[in-house]
């Protein structure tokens, strides 16, 4: 699902948007220019020992990513620099992302904050966060 | 779409089969263009790349490192695959077209066929 402002909420802006969305869940070639959403797009997924979370960020120097965790949310924020324009260039298309960006995720209340490891390959973002130990599921075995 | 897709999994390459838009830019100088496309979580061997007559295509497969087990909760990357098609103009020299990819950003530079370049013409003195 596409990245939207939570506010302002415009009921008609709605309506467009969930008829947008649905023509483009049938068409599935709805429009010439890239989708635009919120940058950077985010998959969230868990398994019983951690909770995982893909930023797709391509194009960044991974030491200029800032990834926190505080009381229990997310930030992965960051800055993304284009490519200088060379003089007598005319651009075209211009779809790509650029400037500074945020995104923020809440995580659930069973993370060890302190257990979290963050690689990026690919253009890809990966921050893995293990769930506490006290929280995992296991056997009580019955005396 | 719905937010429990899978964000990888092996799939039959059909042709007309969902894929992602990839964001570009363009610019064109006097030699040629550049052509910048993000497909995040594409590996260099994962990337194809086909120029075909005028026609460029763009595709490419996202290979994530899934952990065993993982359940999709929420996914905005909802398709595994990235595929974008352009026309090139006559202007360009398509035998030569440079790839590079680095972290997932594809670069590719188009140079303009010799007869479009510009070029200076002297002026004799008669």
């Amino acid at each position: 699902m596409p990245y939207r402002a939570l506010f302002p909420r415009d009921l008609f802006a709605d309506l467009d948007r969930l008829q947008r969305e649905m023509q483009q869940s049938f068409d599935l070639s709805p429009n010439i220019r890239g989708l635009s959403r919120g940058f950077p797009a985010l998959n969230v997924g868990g398994t019983p020992k951690s909770v995982e979370i893909y930023a797709f960020t391509p194009g960044i120097d991974p030491a200029s990513l800032e990834v926190q965790i505080e009381k229990g949310v997310l930030t992965v924020a960051g800055e993304r620099r284009v490519e200088a324009i060379p003089e007598k260039a005319a651009v075209h298309i211009d779809e790509r992302f650029a400037g500074r960006f945020r995104r923020v995720v809440t995580l659930p209340d069973d993370v060890d904050s302190n257990a979290v490891e963050a690689r990026y390959r690919d253009g890809v973002l990966h921050i893995s966060i293990a769930r506490k130990e006290t929280a995992q599921p296991r056997r009580i075995t019955i005396q | 779409m719905t937010d429990k897709t899978e964000v990888s999994k092996p799939g039959e390459t059909a042709r007309n089969e969902a894929t992602l838009l990839p964001p570009v830019d363009v610019i064109e100088d006097a030699n040629g263009i550049t052509l910048y496309a993000d497909l995040p979580g594409v590996p260099k061997d994962k990337l194809s790349l086909q120029v075909e007559a005028d026609t460029l295509t763009i595709e490419g497969e996202v290979a994530l490192a899934l952990p065993a087990g993982m359940e999709p909760s929420h996914a905005e990357v909802a398709l595994p695959r990235y595929r974008r098609v352009f026309t090139l103009s006559k202007e360009l020299d398509s035998g030569k077209v440079e790839a590079e990819m680095n972290q997932g950003v594809l670069k590719l530079r188009i140079p303009k066929a010799e007869h479009a370049q510009p070029r200076k013409i002297e002026v004799k003195v008669a």
